[in-house]
């Protein structure tokens, strides 16, 4: 502010009045700076045309990343269906395995992923092979907590197949719930 | 048109507004799942995991993880000096086959499962150039496969070895906490296939989830807590030896 008061050489060009004593034109001679301007607000729109097409639509909604890509992951199909469904059909098994040891097994982490199944029954789940199942958990190991029930299999049975006394969906050894009971256990006892 | 230079300079701004909400979109029809009303972690009871390996095999084929790459893997420690300074530590193949038989031995032997740590402020979304990779509303550090470049800045940040790159996509890939699932009202699948509740899916912001008793009343703790990464999985009774 200094310039505009200290004299008329240094006024500025926008000052309304200066110490010449005339009414200066404010836009006189500025039609460089109007083009100027112009080519910037081209600029300016060429600009937000390009950036509106290759930003994606969702991108910053809830933060600096595309909130779409949320629903696209979530959009994956699931594997395993979850004991919820499969006690829809199977409550008889369910209810079983909910009396014995076996209470807080799922389902899937025995028979492995079903959606498949529960989503067509005519899908048949394989077979499994307690001997390999059964020692996944229950095979002895130094490694594992001294309270978790666990056997060395071949000393515990000598080559006898696991489900020849314990059933699976009812573990202990006599279980009346697990003889008077029909339920198709995989490889259960014949 | 007869716009002088006061009118347009007001009209630019209120012009900017307007062709943000253009760019925004329309909003989404709301689905039942409420974003913020969830806050998600887990909770991990190392006095209760076995080292069956079912969780890391429930991940594989739940995720499509491909081979000899790990969303989930579990850690077999054996501790055997008493300054838990230089514990033997296996994983192989992440445990999705087990562990060999441990004979008894001097020292102590626990499994260690991990997973991607939900950070609340993690490092490896801060470091994305790109926005590819984020924090969601509801706590759950996700990868946005088609923003991603692939150039492994994360992999790098994550203190936890959590991330790898795709060998097939290209892009970076972690744990989603089985977001597909969690916002479906079922469970992750390591914790569907965990048969011991050696894992347990938590929701912090549901003042009902047995977590907050839980945390008030145990040992627990979250790994590299020195690094303030905000990681919401939680170890009950993690030994000291675990870095």
């Amino acid at each position: 502010m200094i310039w505009i008061t200290s004299g008329g050489a240094f006024a500025s060009p926008f000052a309304v009045s200066g110490s010449l004593g005339h009414r200066m034109n404010v836009f006189k001679d500025a039609g460089h700076l109007f083009r100027f301007a112009g080519l910037f607000v081209v600029a300016f729109v060429v600009f937000w045309a390009i950036r509106g097409y290759v930003v994606p639509k969702s991108f910053g909604r809830y933060g600096h990343y595309r909130a779409a890509a949320m629903d696209e992951i979530a959009a994956h199909p699931a594997r395993f269906a979850g004991h919820q469904a499969c006690e829809t059909c199977h409550s008889d098994v369910a209810d079983l395995k909910n009396k014995g040891k076996h209470e807080g097994v799922n389902c899937e982490a025995c028979h492995g992923p079903l959606a498949a199944h529960a989503a067509d029954p005519t899908v048949t789940p394989a077979k499994l092979d307690t001997a390999v199942l059964c020692v996944r958990c229950h095979g002895a190991s130094a490694a594992r907590p001294r309270n978790f029930p666990q056997v060395a299999a071949d000393e515990h049975s000598s080559g006898v197949p696991c489900q020849t006394c314990h059933q699976p969906h009812s573990p202990a050894i006599g279980d009346p719930n697990a003889v008077a009971s029909s339920a198709p256990a995989a490889g259960g006892a014949k | 048109m007869n716009l002088n230079r006061r009118h347009f300079l007001i009209l630019m701004p209120a012009a900017a507004v307007a062709w943000k909400a253009v760019l925004a979109g329309t909003p989404e029809a709301a689905p039942n799942y409420k974003r913020t009303d969830h806050w998600w972690g887990m909770l991990i009871d190392i006095p209760k995991c076995i080292g069956c390996g079912n969780c890391v095999r429930a991940c594989a084929a739940e995720n499509d993880v491909p081979d000899g790459y790990f969303r989930t893997w579990v850690e077999r420690y054996h501790v055997t000096d008493e300054h838990m300074t230089s514990p033997e530590v296996i994983s192989p193949d992440g445990g999705k086959g087990g562990f060999p038989v441990a004979k008894e031995d001097q020292g102590k032997y626990f499994f260690v499962p991990k997973l991607c740590n939900q950070c609340a402020d993690s490092p490896c979304t801060q470091v994305c150039p790109v926005g590819a990779t984020f924090v969601t509303p509801d706590g759950v550090v996700l990868v946005d496969p088609k923003y991603c470049l692939g150039c492994a800045y994360c992999v790098q940040a994550c203190p936890y070895g959590c991330r790898y790159i795709h060998p097939d996509k290209k892009v970076a890939d972690k744990c989603s906490l089985c977001y597909h699932r969690i916002t479906q009202g079922l469970t992750t699948a390591c914790c569907e296939n965990c048969p011991t509740g050696a894992r347990q899916l938590v929701d912090l912001k549901n003042p009902n989830d047995p977590i907050h008793a839980f945390l008030k009343t145990h040992s627990v703790q979250i790994l590299k807590p020195q690094m303030a990464t905000g990681a919401k999985v939680y170890y009950n009774e993690l030994d000291g030896s675990v870095r």
